[in-house]
């Protein structure tokens, strides 16, 4: 009895010694005090030290975009960075671009404030906005996705581009320590400025999709900010073909909407990939739009329908589908939206029918 | 405790028992961040440094609190424990006051906690039951053994960079090999002291 006792004793009190000197550290050595920088040759912000770029910014409302929360694993949190830097880490590499080390752009989630330093972001990421909200909606797609509607309660307004997306940040909660946030398209229109709406799948261990469909529920309070992103409806009157698996409905649901509530007259045809029936959604949303916009077609592909499905539309993944069913033409945009190894097949069979690549845009998630 | 001159130690454990070489320990670094000299001379002064450090903070845990409460068995989680603080502490040292070589050894430092060599010295130090001063020489000469071999490894990797080896070892394949051809020739050194 005694053993175990002086044994635990013992080894907190180490482990306590240890902790307080690391804290003492942290709190001495790694003070850095207080910094200046410089924004685009104008703003001017005065911040502790210490930490880097990207929280420093976030903490000041400059909201760059961040699909992973800082953990250097994205590449989204690029920015200029004229002085105050120092050499590039080697962390940073695999994700500049040797144009990018030439026009010192690094990944701010990785450079700590050290020094005063001068950097340059885009003008827009100045319009992106924290904002506060209600779940007003959130009831199950599928069994594995979720529809939210989120309500701005803060006063503010949104003002987005369809096909744009926000981060939505999630709470600590019981097996997540960290505040943490995610990137998720609008699936709303764009004339609501008081609510957005979300698409949102659930991830095996992902700490937001646990979050959104384990943990929050009707009536709970949210944060969210945004907009960001260049994935949203070009000016044009070129036909369009528009692609998306699973929750890559939301920006292309966003975009439809805008047609409707815009009166855009351009031809499209949109092909939704899902495993079976029961992972199908929105349909009577998707018969609406094929009723109400000028001229559309909404072809959902099943890459493993069940027999019980009866399916008779397309078997097969949505690539094959567009080699299938997609004549040749000229002169047409493409909008794709989904995981990484959709969107790089869908590409090279678009560029088989006639596409050229700067028409053709995607939002890539993983 | 073992009556052996410091001195030697600090010779023998450069030399005679290499921590890579004859114990093949700290692998995984040694392999990884050989392949230049400018940064093997940065882990390596890193390892060194840290393994003086632990060393001593090692025995000085050891023989003050872990013998009084007859808690030898406990050395190993107690030994990681202190090693990872260390570590940490001196990452920010670094970080905070020596910035240039922050940068080239910034990412490396984290990789000693788990660099095994120090931790085997630790354990060694304890088995074959060395005085203070034995422990220090052997920490310091252990480091020294270590950035001694990485050194020459990375010279011998940056001499072989446009030869033609075979695809399947190229990279860490051939770095074992040659690992394996200076251990042979370290062998040679066995002559002058002994320590085990």
């Amino acid at each position: 009895m005694m053993t175990i006792l002086i044994t635990v004793g013992v080894i907190s009190g180490i482990a306590t010694t240890l902790a307080l000197l690391l804290t003492i550290a942290d709190v001495y050595i790694a003070n850095y005090g207080e910094k200046k920088i410089i924004i685009n040759d104008d703003k001017e912000l005065i911040v502790e030290g210490g930490s880097s770029l990207l929280s420093t910014l976030v903490g000041n409302n400059i909201f760059i975009p961040s699909a992973c929360g800082g953990k250097g694993s994205c590449g989204y949190c690029k920015c200029k960075v004229n002085s105050g830097a120092g050499p590039v880490l080697a962390t940073e590499l695999s994700y500049l671009t040797e144009e990018d080390q030439r026009n010192n752009v690094r990944l701010s989630c990785q450079i700590k404030v050290k020094e005063d330093m001068a950097i340059e972001i885009p003008e827009e990421l100045f319009n992106v906005k924290q904002f506060k909200g209600v779940v007003e909606i959130s009831k199950d797609l599928t069994d594995k996705i979720k529809f939210l509607r989120l309500r701005i309660t803060d006063g503010q307004e949104i003002s987005f581009k369809a096909g744009q997306y926000l981060q939505l940040t999630s709470p600590p909660y019981p097996g997540n320590k960290d505040e943490v946030y995610r990137a998720y398209s609008i699936a709303s229109s764009t004339k609501h400025k008081d609510y957005i709406d979300l698409i949102i799948g659930y991830v095996e261990g992902g700490i937001l999709t646990t979050y959104v469909h384990k943990h929050l529920s009707e009536g709970d309070d949210v944060t969210f900010n945004g907009p960001y992103g260049d994935f949203y409806l070009q000016n044009s009157d070129s036909d369009m073909v528009m692609v998306a698996v699973g929750t890559g409905m939301a920006p292309i649901r966003s975009i439809l909407q805008e047609m409707l509530d815009k009166g855009i007259e351009r031809k499209a045809v949109f092909f939704f990939g899902a495993r079976s029936k029961s992972d199908l959604f929105m349909l009577d949303e998707m018969e609406m739009f094929e009723r109400e916009l000028y001229d559309f077609k909404f072809i959902p592909t099943l890459s493993r329908p069940k027999d019980e499905d009866n399916w008779d539309g397309f078997t097969g993944r949505v690539p094959d589908a567009i080699a299938d069913y997609l004549e040749e033409a000229p002169n047409r945009e493409a909008y794709l939206c989904g995981s990484a190894p959709m969107i790089e097949s869908t590409v090279k069979n678009l560029l088989l029918k006639g596409f050229t690549e700067d028409k053709i845009f995607y939002d890539k998630f993983d | 405790m073992a009556d052996i001159n410091p001195f030697v130690i600090l010779i023998a454990s450069i030399f005679t028992s290499n921590m890579i070489l004859s114990n093949f320990l700290g692998m995984c670094s040694f392999i990884a961040v050989s392949k230049e000299i400018k940064t093997s001379l940065g882990l390596g002064q890193a390892v060194t440094f840290v393994l003086t450090g632990t060393t001593i903070i090692n025995y000085l845990v050891y023989h003050y609190v872990l013998i009084p409460f007859n808690l030898e068995y406990l050395r190993f989680i107690v030994f990681i424990i202190t090693i990872a603080a260390f570590v940490q502490l001196v990452e920010m040292i670094v970080e905070r006051y020596l910035p240039t070589l922050y940068y080239s050894l910034g990412i490396f430092l984290p990789l000693i906690t788990v660099n095994c060599a120090i931790l085997g010295v630790s354990l060694f130090m304890v088995i074959r039951s060395y005085s203070f001063i034995q422990a220090v020489a052997f920490g310091v000469g252990s480091g020294l053994g270590w950035l001694l071999a990485i050194l020459a490894m990375s010279g011998i990797r940056q001499k072989i960079k446009n030869s033609p080896v075979p695809k399947g070892l190229q990279g860490p394949g051939i770095t074992l090999i040659i690992t394996g051809l200076m251990a042979l020739a370290f062998i040679g050194f066995s002559g002058i002291v002994k320590i085990q």
